[in-house]
């Protein structure tokens, strides 16, 4: 918080417990990627309550299809930046805080009511000791079951990977596949990758490798393989998943010919519309598979930025500082919102079986760390091969030598 | 006439053509006819597994109120004739005067210019991709619909010179030489003598790249980004990201951004397939 | 492109001024300038611009640091692009069946039945509805668990069969998907080329005893060329220009399988995972010189009938 604020501004910012700057008038110029209906409205209620606490600010919004995004950021933040914009933690922002898009932050990570409540989530947002961005949001990933199809089954949530693939076998004994998934975008079978790799190796490790600094043809990243083909060989997964988007896997599931998704909390809501009530639907912590080995878990964190062309950048500060929040993170976050988990630690968590799930498992349950998931963690030129060789590995796992060396040498072209 | 009339074969012959035409327009059309079904049906049909029996409600009205009302759909629409009437008012144009100009007069340049022309237009149009990205870029232009329009008459007054080119070429020409025996300024010509003629090859030239530039996708996704300036080509992907799985509705929202060529060409056959088979007979 | 007669100069009064005097000279260009204007900075000079960010390494980001050939070597050595090589092959080899598809079709319907015109036209619908719709309507038909194709092999006991997600299918797939409108096109080609057959050489050929495919091929085709050569042309460029149905069908996938150049060059370039716009660039002119092939072949052709007019 700035020291001598006018009066008017500091009567201000108390009615709206935010800290805000005075008079903010001129354009901002908001860029959102959140084209889903239900973060699409948040979003848009959030800027509104923003919006009447600056009178004078006049806001413009654009949203962008998500995916579209991704390719058009690199476009706008060179020649038509925004003041405010939506992007990932992580390595995933490195491209522009190095090609320097972005406006380092450090300044609002100063202030104590972002220093204290939003620790946790601080190194992710931190490239060469600065910080780029605020995060607004974060979700876990894990394992959502039917729960009603393991009651008939009589199966437990597993623990262990034995366990896993004990339930795993009835449940194909059934007819049914163990998990669905969709391939066809690549990114879903990283989320596979990342929790085999993080409970055989660790977190460390997985660092390790998603930033070059192992071999892919490393025999601990053979042994991860190994425990994947297990599952493949089982015919755990659902056939077809290369040419299924996550959505249109979202059916198999909810026709209880999948019984399980190993998906990020986002994967809550469609199923929830398409008919699974809480007392179908249920969730795990992905098991333990070397045991000793502290669980990490995929937490994908979602965040703003400032371009560092920005016009109006103390309005896009106030902005930030309204996103983060602790009133405005219960909001935004609560079940009739975003579903999900709030980045400032003021924040009340709503009370939603997985929200709590979830953050009881971040919380209290995953010692090793919080990565961001394999195409964030990793430089995307990488993730891209690695990612595509994941999708090959699942349909043709014999020639798993034969991807192991393109990776290999795609790490050594990348890094 | 080549194949024989059918008219002068034998009764079983005609009877078997005149069976084997609608079950072969059938079996042409089926994979869009699927989708026509798909788009009158209930959302309970898909979760049911009801794919290919008739609809068990008729829910047309439902289906197309969400995509004119509940989604972005009108405004990419919008966008698309934003884009698409420009670029044929600015390819036409440009192109009625390089084809004069490569059509009428002789002069050293004319062949090696129609062939920059013809070869522009035979390039693989990705490759430009990077380069005119920048060019827009630069020119402040980038996510309007203007950039999208220039790039767009610029490549296609490529297909459109070559097009009117050749048009001219068939004109007679007695009549431009007496315009100029009279002293008609070389502007006058053009204006009073040649366009008038060229009426038809501007019909069938406008319907031709309505339809082509309706239709891009791949330059709509490099140059523009939104539902403010993309057309319905790139806006159906956002739309269906939005409703993944609801095929009802994909297939309606598919269905509305296919209609307006398809209006066109019913509308304005004649022109249409004049203006694409020029050339292809002597 | 008959009579290609321009006229010879008039000689010109002896007072007129200079402007005047030139007019004849001066007006082509006049005309010509704003559409060679636009033709050259939005088509001609990036082709060359390519040429040139092809010897770079850039992010399209930061500063472009010149590498020389490098991104050529890479390729060279860069399975996805092989793969794509081959695809592009596939493509322009496979693609081509709409030209013998659009003949016979065009034979089929070249009579005077009541209500043909509207088959002609309905047959020719699949051209004028967009690639994206016509991507979208084939991912249906081939889907997995309910598409129609499955249903309709299902009949006969075979399948089920996942065209989009085999490696070895997804290809074809994609083709047979971009041959249904192309095959239109060609078919209404040489609809019209059938109509301006001459009648009296069918007769003089039916007298000689040639019939069916005798006559189609000594009389007939003989008679269509222009329009198979322009089904050529039109057909090639098309199997070059092959993106959007890749795109929105299988994004290139299962594992890059169904990539071809053009598709490749944007995801290196401007995808979500590519940063690499010399590298994109290089792509970019192999493709142009496969298709400078093509282009010398069709300018030459067309040169020759120039002056044979």
């Amino acid at each position: 918080m700035r020291f001598m604020l006018p009066a008017a501004a500091l009567a201000a910012a108390a009615i709206a417990s935010v800290p805000a700057s005075a008079g903010l008038s001129g354009n901002l110029k908001i860029f959102l990627d959140t084209s889903n209906p239900a973060p699409r409205a948040t979003m848009e209620a959030m800027i509104a309550r923003f919006g009447a606490q600056h009178p004078d600010l006049d806001i413009e919004t654009t949203i962008i299809d998500r995916e579209a995004y991704k390719t058009q950021i690199r476009n706008f933040l060179t020649a038509d930046p925004p003041d405010v914009a939506t992007w990932y933690a992580a390595n995933r922002m490195r491209p522009y805080v190095s090609a320097g898009l972005f406006e380092d932050l450090s300044d609002l990570w100063e202030e104590p009511e972002i220093a204290e409540n939003l620790a946790s989530t601080k190194g992710a947002m931190t490239i060469d000791g600065k910080q780029w961005g605020v995060p607004y949001t974060y979700y876990q990933w894990g394992v959502y079951y039917r729960e009603d199809i393991f009651n008939e089954l009589g199966l437990e949530e597993p623990a262990t990977w034995e366990e896993e693939k004990a339930n795993c076998a009835k449940i194909v004994a059934s007819g049914r596949a163990c998990y669905t998934i969709g391939t066809k975008y690549l990114w879903t079978a990283g989320g596979w990758f990342d929790y085999l790799n993080l409970r055989t190796n660790g977190y460390d490790f997985h660092m390790a490798l998603t930033q070059g600094e192992v071999e892919w043809t490393d025999d601990r990243v053979r042994a991860v393989f190994a425990k994947w083909r297990e599952l493949i060989d089982m015919g755990a997964f659902i056939a077809n998943h290369q040419t299924y988007s996550w959505q249109e896997a979202l059916p198999f599931i909810v026709n209880g010919e999948a019984t399980a998704y190993l998906m990020g909390n986002f994967s809550v809501a469609p199923m929830r519309e398409a008919g699974l009530t809480d007392d179908k639907l249920d969730f795990y912590q992905f098991v333990e598979i070397t045991p000793g080995i502290a669980k990490a878990e995929d937490a994908p964190t979602d965040t703003f930025h400032i371009p560092a062309n920005a016009r109006n950048k103390d309005a896009a500060r106030a902005f930030l500082r309204y996103v983060v929040s602790a009133e405005n993170q219960t909001i935004i976050n609560n079940g009739e919102n975003l579903g999900q988990l709030p980045v400032n630690a003021q924040a009340a968590i709503d009370d939603d079986e997985f929200l709590r799930q979830g953050f009881e498992m971040l919380s209290r349950n995953s010692p090793g760390g919080v990565a961001q998931f394999f195409d964030r963690d990793a430089p995307a030129e990488l993730a891209k091969v690695a990612m595509e060789g994941f999708q090959e590995f699942m349909v043709f796992p014999d020639h798993l030598d034969d991807i192991l060396e393109r990776l290999e040498s795609a790490r050594q072209d990348i890094y | 006439m080549f194949p024989a009339p059918i008219r002068k074969a034998s009764v079983p012959w005609q009877l078997a053509y005149r069976t084997l035409l609608p079950v072969s327009l059938f079996l042409w059309l089926l994979p869009l006819m699927a989708v026509a079904v798909f788009s009158i049906k209930p959302a309970d049909d898909f979760t049911t597994g009801n794919y290919w029996g008739p609809p068990s409600t008729f829910e047309a009205a439902a289906n197309y109120g969400r995509v004119f009302f509940e989604s972005d759909m009108p405004r990419y629409l919008l966008n698309s004739l934003l884009i698409t009437v420009p670029t044929v008012i600015g390819a036409v144009a440009l192109s009625c005067m390089t084809g004069f100009a490569l059509g009428v007069y002789r002069f050293r340049a004319n062949l090696w210019l129609f062939f920059m022309f013809v070869a522009g237009n035979f390039v693989p149009f990705q490759i430009l991709m990077v380069p005119v990205r920048d060019l827009t870029l630069e020119l402040g232009l980038y996510n309007t619909k203007t950039g999208l329009v220039l790039f767009h008459i610029a490549f296609q007054t490529g297909f459109c010179t070559l097009f009117m080119r050749n048009f001219i070429r068939t004109l007679p020409f007695a009549l431009i030489e007496s315009a100029r025996v009279e002293g008609v300024s070389e502007f006058r010509i053009f204006r009073y003598v040649v366009l008038p003629l060229m009426k038809p090859a501007i019909a069938a030239l406008s319907i031709l790249i309505f339809t082509f530039i309706w239709n891009d996708y791949f330059w709509a996704v490099v140059l523009t980004q939104g539902a403010g300036s993309q057309p319905v080509t790139a806006g159906i992907t956002s739309f269906n990201a939005q409703y993944r799985a609801a095929y009802h509705l994909m297939s309606a929202g598919s269905i509305v951004a296919a209609l307006p060529p398809v209006a066109m060409f019913f509308l304005m056959q004649r022109h249409f397939i004049a203006g694409l088979t020029l050339g292809a007979v002597k | 492109m008959a009579d290609a007669v321009s006229f010879p100069p008039r000689a010109g009064a002896p007072k007129e001024r200079w402007l005047h005097r030139n007019r004849r000279a001066i007006a082509p260009w006049m005309f010509l300038a704003p559409g060679v204007l636009f033709f050259l900075v939005y088509v001609i000079f990036p082709i060359f611009q390519s040429f040139e960010i092809s010897l770079y390494k850039w992010d399209g980001l930061g500063e472009a640091r010149y590498i020389g050939l490098r991104n050529y070597e890479k390729l060279f050595s860069d399975r996805a692009f092989e793969t794509s090589l081959w695809n592009n092959l596939k493509w322009l080899v496979l693609y081509l069946l709409a030209v013998p598809a659009g003949l016979f079709i065009a034979i089929f319907l070249n009579q005077t039945v009541t209500g043909i015109r509207l088959y002609k036209s309905l047959f020719f619908f699949p051209f004028v509805i967009s690639q994206v719709v016509v991507g979208l309507v084939f991912t249906w038909f081939y889907d997995p668990t309910f598409g129609l194709l499955n249903t309709i092999i299902g009949w006969f006991g075979a399948g089920p069969l996942n065209v989009l997600g085999d490696p070895a299918f997804v290809t074809y797939g994609i083709i047979a998907a971009g041959l249904w409108p192309q095959t239109a096109y060609c078919m209404i080609l040489y609809l019209t080329g059938l109509n301006a057959v001459d009648p009296e050489q069918v007769e003089a050929g039916r007298l000689d005893g040639a019939r069916g495919w005798r006559m189609l091929w000594h009389v007939i085709l003989p008679q269509l060329r222009p329009a198979t050569f322009i089904a050529f042309v039109v057909t090639i460029i098309g199997a070059l220009r092959s993106f959007d149905l890749i795109s929105i069908m299988t994004d290139g996938g299962p594992f890059g399988s169904s990539r071809v150049l053009s598709f490749y060059m944007f995801e290196k370039a401007l995808s979500e995972y590519g940063f690499r716009m010399g590298y994109g660039a290089a792509i970019a002119v192999v493709l142009f010189l496969i298709m400078l092939g093509f282009i010398a072949y069709f300018l030459w052709s067309m040169y020759r009938d120039e002056r044979g007019a």
